[in-house]
């Protein structure tokens, strides 16, 4: 059971949190023509790093999102950032 | 049978002996011992048989590392497979039974099946059975598999105590390091809990501390007291089997024989490992024989429970170690004799050793006591990602030095001197931990003589001996891991802590490598096995995954309501204890003759507010929100960025900037959750609210011809009229002093009216809206009808008459694609090729000929040209009193215009039916706007 | 290849398995082979084997990281099985199936595949509606099937909980008959050695670290050996194909998690078949050992963490003893992890990667196992004959730009 801390509500069980996405992606303006491969890459395409990475999750119980960083393999938290320090 | 037992020692009771039974004989023990003490006390040599040859197997080993003494336990009628003897304390009446064995394990009818053993060694099962086919041969060999046998009996008592801690610093192992750090730790006011896997706390101590000029039992005692003195918590008979992420430490706890333990979820600071180290086996020929025993445990056995293993033992031994409890075991009487080990050397005797035969010369004996150098046991350390070195000294594989979070003492440290173990623990408890001291342990590699005479065990338990390991190389599964699962070395219950360095040892000598570069072998929990019910703590039955009840459930069980689980909720199918489908069909007739009341209070209701709410909601749905005017309803899908209708659902513009997002009932976590990801990704998280209110208001639906007449004698504020509350409108008011909300919405397709009110006046509520529907001679009507009633309108159900491929336009909701001006959510998703694609399945309905039942829901429609295959499938089909038989089906749109006919299949049945629309009641809808 | 017999094997058990012969080289690797194949699980040796036994392309190397058969092939829990609703994915899983069903004898191996059925309960009611639809797709994709009453699913798994007061109480059942189980290291062993035998290089212990490329081409990889040059280049890494992709500076439509898998001790027989309860989350088989090896849902957290963790072991025990609690006393010996693949749709991606000379098997998230002859067949006939074989073209990577995903969870509600 590994402890995610959300910056709003502190440490607790992962089972509380929900994975979002992979930060930095933005939603392309589809008002615009927008390609299929561009499209697709938004919906589908991850980095799925190895290592060192930086997700969106959201602490369902108070329902905000975050930026949380922590490393894939050995599942050390590195950080929790509310969004809006983000600047995501 | 001679008794074994002293007169005097061990940690065991003589004021009370208890019986018990070892297959089919009756034997007597202590307080305080384990089975296998016991038994070696009575004498009893054989105590089981190995798996795959049926080998005579004797005790091994004194606790966890036993691959042999594997008994089914019957204690209290209650039966326990795969026990341990040499963990289980006896009890009175305990009933044990040798597992693989027939009749019993002295004489097992299977023991022939050893003479193939030729034919049968490493990879056999891979090289045969290949002709004529393996199913030929399975049930056979099946039949054979397995050791214990599993009560089939539902077992009712197996919820077992969950527990969560936490501490400052968790020390695994109750020996003199263990306790020597715990009281370091607890003295320097850490909290400290302490655990331990036997009932008596001492580790290795009794078997060599009176060597070291150390009492024990006061020592221990004297640990003990101070480490609760300072405030330390001390967990006996507890297993550490597991570390997992985040310094989460599983323990099971003993409760008892039959009992099912407890589970601690421990998060601890620091781990402080004190888990000692294994003696190894040393390979020689027929060194499986019953009576060939590790040293140590001789040496456990005479200091715990005061047994003499033999009392005329050869010991072969590679290391200093060894020396003290050849000492004690000596002292007690033994007349040990130390022999070398040569190459060559055999066991003697068939049942149970008689000596060893070195070359010509036989050397009788009444055991064999082998000690082939320690190995700590670095298993914890392992599953926590601790790294191990090679020591040539002490030939094992130690821990390399500690973490923050993590050190290693004593002789899972490979500090096996016992001055050298408590300095070392004392400065690791007291935080200012030392490096590991230099040895005074000598030990030479007893090399393994590859192709050396004789059938020279490696694993007892599996049956691997050094020429299955010799096969395994010459076949180049030399990897450790290949090695393993060619051969099964170290897949036993005892997970390789008595074969793994003798396997690795053999495997290192036939490839002429040192041990460190043919491997390591992997750790994995748990580190002994633990039964499932461990996991099993007050979530069960009902309370695994727990339904959502009503508010009102008090209120349908007095009307007899029949209560179904519906996506997660407990709601009425139906009400009155008469025929199923009699009474669903005479509500649903009843709703369309007058009216039925219906709890809709699982229905949705999340709350959007702000100044952006309008135009997030006109982003989250596809059709269009921004024109919906205050007071007004709009019926709308939700779709996923992949463009499929995740939900639908009506939504209600309270006022300018305040909606109630209304979602189905299964979905409104899930819809939550959605709407909150969406809100704060791309929007001003200040502008926009998300509330759900889902269960702070209770709602009944009033539906049917008659339905503002029942509302209408209910005292409260909303004018009721047509034109002044028509078709999805939304009105507040209240009733009484209590705040009322009424939505004109309808999922029956009549006139209906969702009245709610805050959860607390459910009551209220309902008993007004039953009273005056009982004049109106109006009833209330459960799921099953309703399901019906929409059915007949071709109202669908998101995920039953849906799928994960299901785009808004398949159910005839194009405009928005088309025309929608804003972006929205899905948008790009709904021009896609496969989004364009003529063939995709659309919603239709399915009309039977006159006077044939109704079709079974999940019946597909097939076409036979070119080949069979699927068309689409039924989602939902009734009996309707009001309209027939009537069926929704998504089906592939080339083959779904109205007024086609088609093949339905169901379970090899074919009928043929017409393509009709999926509204089958009032398709004006003059109903609705009544 | 020495084949086995019953005459080899009663030879050699006289002479101690003295003449039994290497079931695979450990060759150096050469310079420059016509296909490099990355990673050598089942999926891997089994394309190296197919394109060297039915396209005559023999120059091959098949590099793996570790040891053989390490990595999903050797952590799964050994289900074989094509109960599938969508014609694609029937298609595909069934000539899985149809090959395992030979595939001892053309190995000349015995990978023990074991057709004891696969049943998938259902609970209630509205499950049984869906079971139906299961049903009937299976039947007209022309899979066996049997549509099974409660009374019949006890006839064939006593153990199950058939109480009125159980959570899930058991209504029925689909079963398909040949379903089953296989074991898991003999096909990959059994693939290995028919390969090698065929010319096939298999190089263990050999990492690789980069590809090499040349105008746009993948053209061979770097690895811990040294430069390796190919025509053509496979990666079949499984849970590491995002790392791999992000090697050749593309990325997947895969997020990658650990699956856990459980085994208890052996015991004697108590479930003759494989049962899957998708309400619950758990799917249980015993072994011809006797062990009883059980599985459930991905962890929560996309991880390539190898290992497993407690969360999971709750739920997917929990969930077993509430269907099976005659196994509450039952022991856990052993539970591990392996790292998946899940693609958006849960199916896989097999044929060009978009770049030039490199190809991908991958995505086969929870079920790669099952699919190992066909992965292997498929991607060895798409990259020898330039074209896809009709049964992989759904699964080309494109799909997910055509927007023609193929995700059975969407209609059978049956995990992957």
């Amino acid at each position: 059971m590994q402890i995610f801390t959300c910056p709003f509500c502190g440490p607790r069980d992962e089972r509380e949190f929900h994975f979002i996405a992979e930060a930095g992606k933005t939603r392309p303006d589809t008002l615009n023509q927008i390609s299929d491969e561009d499209w697709a890459a938004y919906l589908h395409s991850h980095r799925n790093e190895k290592g060192h990475v930086r997700e969106i999750w959201m602490h369902t119980t108070c329902g905000e999102l975050f930026l949380l960083e922590r490393d894939s393999v050995t599942m050390e938290v590195l950080g929790s950032t509310a969004l809006r320090e983000a600047g995501q | 049978m001679t008794t074994r037992r002293l007169n005097s020692g061990g940690l065991i009771d003589r004021s009370k002996p208890i019986s018990f039974w070892f297959d089919g004989k009756t034997y007597e023990g202590f307080e305080g011992d384990t089975l296998a003490s016991a038994l070696l006390a009575n004498g009893v040599s054989i105590v089981g048989r190995s798996f795959k040859y049926h080998r005579p197997r004797g005790v091994w080993s004194a606790w966890v590392d036993e691959p042999n003494a594997i008994m089914n336990i019957r204690l209290n009628g209650k039966e326990q497979p795969n026990c341990l003897a040499t963990t289980t304390y006896i009890e009175e009446g305990m009933a044990a039974r040798s597992v693989n064995a027939f009749p019993t394990a002295k004489y097992d009818i299977k023991g022939g099946l050893d003479l193939f053993h030729r034919f049968l060694g490493a990879g056999f099962y891979y090289k045969t059975f290949i002709w004529p086919d393996w199913h030929l041969f399975e049930p056979a060999i099946r039949k054979m598999a397995g050791l214990g046998a599993v009560d089939r009996e539902v077992l009712e008592d197996f919820q077992s105590a969950q527990n969560h801690a936490k501490c400052d610093v968790l020390v695994v192992g109750g020996g003199a390091a263990g306790l020597t750090a715990a009281r370091a730790a607890a003295e320097a006011g850490k909290d400290v809990v302490l655990v331990d896997d036997q009932r008596v706390l001492g580790g290795s101590l009794y078997r060599c501390g009176a060597t070291a000029d150390i009492d024990p039992d006061e020592w221990v005692a004297a640990q003990k007291t101070a480490i609760e003195n300072a405030g330390g918590r001390i967990l006996t008979h507890t297993t550490a089997y597991g570390v997992y992420d985040h310094g989460l430490v599983a323990l099971v706890q003993s409760q008892g024989f039959g009992r099912a333990p407890a589970l601690w979820r421990m998060r601890a600071g620091q781990v402080i490992m004190a888990t000692g180290a294994l003696d190894r086996p040393i390979t020689f020929a027929k060194n499986d024989l019953p009576g060939t025993m590790s040293l140590n445990a001789a040496g456990e056995y005479l200091a715990r429970y005061g047994v003499m293993a033999a009392n005329k033992p050869l010991v072969m031994r590679n290391n200093s170690h060894a020396s003290a409890t050849i000492e004690n075991l000596r002292a007690a009487g033994s007349k040990v004799e130390e022999i070398d080990h040569v190459d060559g050397i055999t066991n003697q005797g068939r049942k149970h050793t008689t000596g060893l035969r070195i070359g010509k010369d036989q050397i009788d004996a009444d055991g064999v006591l082998v000690s082939g150098g320690l190995t700590p046991l670095v298993h914890l350390w392992r599953h926590a990602g601790g790294k191990l070195d090679w020591c040539e000294t002490r030939q094992a594989f130690v821990p390399k030095p500690a973490t923050d979070a993590m050190i290693a003492i004593g002789a899972a440290n490979g500090t096996y001197d016992l001055a050298q173990a408590i300095e070392e623990a004392e400065a690791a408890g007291k935080g200012t931990p030392i490096d590991r001291p230099s040895t005074t342990y000598t030990t030479t590699l007893i090399d393994t003589k590859p192709h050396s005479k004789g059938r020279q065990w490696i694993d007892f338990q599996h049956d691997v001996t050094l020429k299955d390991i010799e096969v395994a190389a010459r076949e180049n599964y030399v990897s450790v891991e290949h090695l393993k699962r060619y051969t099964t070395l170290g897949m036993a219950f005892d997970q390789g802590k008595t074969s793994n360095m003798a396997g690795l040892t053999a495997m290192a000598a036939l490839r002429g490598k040192p041990i460190p570069q043919v491997g390591t072998t992997t750790f994995r929990p748990p580190f002994v096995p633990v039964p499932l019910e461990i996991y099993h703590g007050a979530k069960t039955k009902q309370l695994w995954s727990p339904v959502k009840r009503l508010p009102l459930e008090d209120k349908h069980r007095d009307l007899d309501a029949a209560f179904c689980e519906y996506g997660g909720w407990l709601r009425p199918g139906w009400y009155g204890s008469g025929d199923r489908d009699a009474t669903i069909q005479k509500e649903a007739k009843a709703a369309r003759d007058t009216a039925g009341i219906f709890d809709g209070s699982t229905l949705g209701k999340i709350e959007v507010m702000g100044p952006d709410a309008e135009a997030f909601l006109n982003f989250v749905y596809y059709n269009t929100i921004k024109s919906l005017k205050p007071g007004g309803i709009r019926y709308g899908f939700m779709l996923t960025e992949g463009g499929i209708v995740y939900d639908d659902g009506v939504v209600t513009r309270v006022d300018q900037n305040r909606f109630i997002v209304s979602c189905s009932s299964s979905h409104v976590d899930g819809v939550r959750t959605h709407l909150e990801a969406w809100r704060q990704d791309g929007n001003d998280p200040d502008r926009i609210f998300v509330h759900d209110q889902t269960t702070a208001w209770a709602t009944v639906t009033v539906t049917g011809p008659k339905a503002r007449d029942v509302l209408s004698s209910l005292d409260t504020t909303i004018d009721l009229a047509p034109d002044a509350f028509p078709h999805m409108t939304f009105r507040e008011g209240t009733m009484g002093a209590i705040p009322l909300r009424i939505a004109r919405v309808s999922f029956s397709g009549d006139l209906s009216y969702e009245v709610s009110v805050p959860t607390g006046h459910a009551e209220t509520l309902w008993n007004a809206i039953t009273a005056a529907g009982k004049e109106q001679g109006v009833s209330p009507i459960g799921l099953e009808a309703m399901s019906i009633l929409r059915a007949e309108k071709g109202f669908i159900i998101i995920g039953k008459d849906t799928d994960g491929e299901t785009m808004p336009h398949d159910l005839g909701f194009t405009i928005p694609r088309a025309k929608k001006k804003a972006a929205f959510i899905g948008d790009r998703s709904l021009h896609t090729e496969k989004a364009n694609a003529d063939d995709r399945k659309v919603l239709v309905g399915l009309s039977v000929p006159d006077g044939e039942p109704p079709l079974a829901t999940g019946a597909h429609a097939f076409t036979e040209t070119p080949t069979r295959r699927s068309l689409g499938y039924v989602t939902s089909s009734y009996q309707s009193p009001n309209v027939g038989p009537i069926a929704l089906a998504i089906i592939e749109a080339p083959h779904a215009k109205v007024g086609d006919t088609i093949k339905i299949w169901h379970k090899e049945e074919v009928r043929e039916v017409t393509i009709c629309d999926p509204c089958r009641f009032d398709s004006e809808g003059g109903r609705l706007h009544a | 290849m020495k084949r086995y017999s019953a005459w080899q094997l009663f030879r050699e058990g006289l002479r101690g398995g003295k003449g039994w012969g290497m079931a695979w080289r450990t060759p150096k690797p050469k310079k420059q082979y016509d296909v490099v194949i990355i990673g050598a699980g089942g999926h891997g040796l089994s394309t190296a084997y197919y394109l060297a036994k039915n396209h005559g392309i023999t120059d091959i190397a098949v590099i793996e990281k570790g040891w053989l058969g390490g990595g999903n092939t050797g952590r799964n829990t050994t289900a074989i099985r094509s109960n599938y609703f969508y014609p694609e994915s029937a298609q595909l899983y069934d000539l899985s199936v149809r090959l395992y069903e030979g595939l001892s004898k053309d190995l000349n191996y015995n990978v023990m595949f074991s057709q004891r059925g696969m049943m998938v309960l259902a609970h209630s009611e509205p499950e049984m509606e869906m079971a139906a639809r299961q049903y009937n797709a299976m039947r007209l994709n022309g899979i066996d099937a049997e549509f099974l009453d409660a009374k019949e699913v006890r006839k064939r798994a006593p153990i199950l909980n058939y109480r009125d007061d159980a959570r899930y109480p058991i209504h029925g059942a689909v079963n398909q008959p040949r379903g089953g189980t296989g074991r898991h290291d003999a096909v990959a062993w059994g693939y290995a050695r028919a390969a090698d035998a065929l010319g096939v290089d298999i190089i263990q212990n050999c990492e690789v670290t980069d590809f090499l490329m040349e105008g746009g081409r993948c053209v061979g990889v770097n690895t811990a050996f040294g430069e390796i040059r190919s025509g053509m280049v496979a990666a079949t890494v499984a849970g590491h194909s995002s790392v791999i992709a992000g090697m050749a500076g593309f990325k997947l439509p895969i997020h990658s998690y650990a699956l856990q898998a459980f085994v208890s001790e052996p015991y004697k027989p108590v479930l003759d078949t494989v049962v899957l309860s998708p309400a619950v989350g758990t799917y249980i088989s015993q072994s011809d050992k006797g062990g009883l090896v059980f599985g459930g849902a991905l962890d929560r957290v996309p991880s390539y963490g190898q290992r497993g963790n407690m969360p999971v072991q709750e739920a997917v025990i929990g969930g077993l003893l509430e269907f099976m609690p005659a196994l509450s006393k039952v022991k856990l010996l052993r539970h591990w992890g392996g790292i998946v693949d899940v693609t958006p749709d849960s199916s896989p991606i097999i044929g060009p990667s978009g770049v030039d000379g490199l190809y991908l098997n991958c995505g086969w998230g929870t079920g790669g196992f099952k699919a190992i002859p066909a992965g292997g067949y498929l991607l060895a006939h798409r990259m020898a004959t330039g074209q896809h074989h009709e049964i992989s073209r759904p699964f080309d990577l494109d799909r997910f730009t055509t927007g023609r995903l193929i995700d059975e969870s969407a209609a059978s509600g049956i995990a992957h």
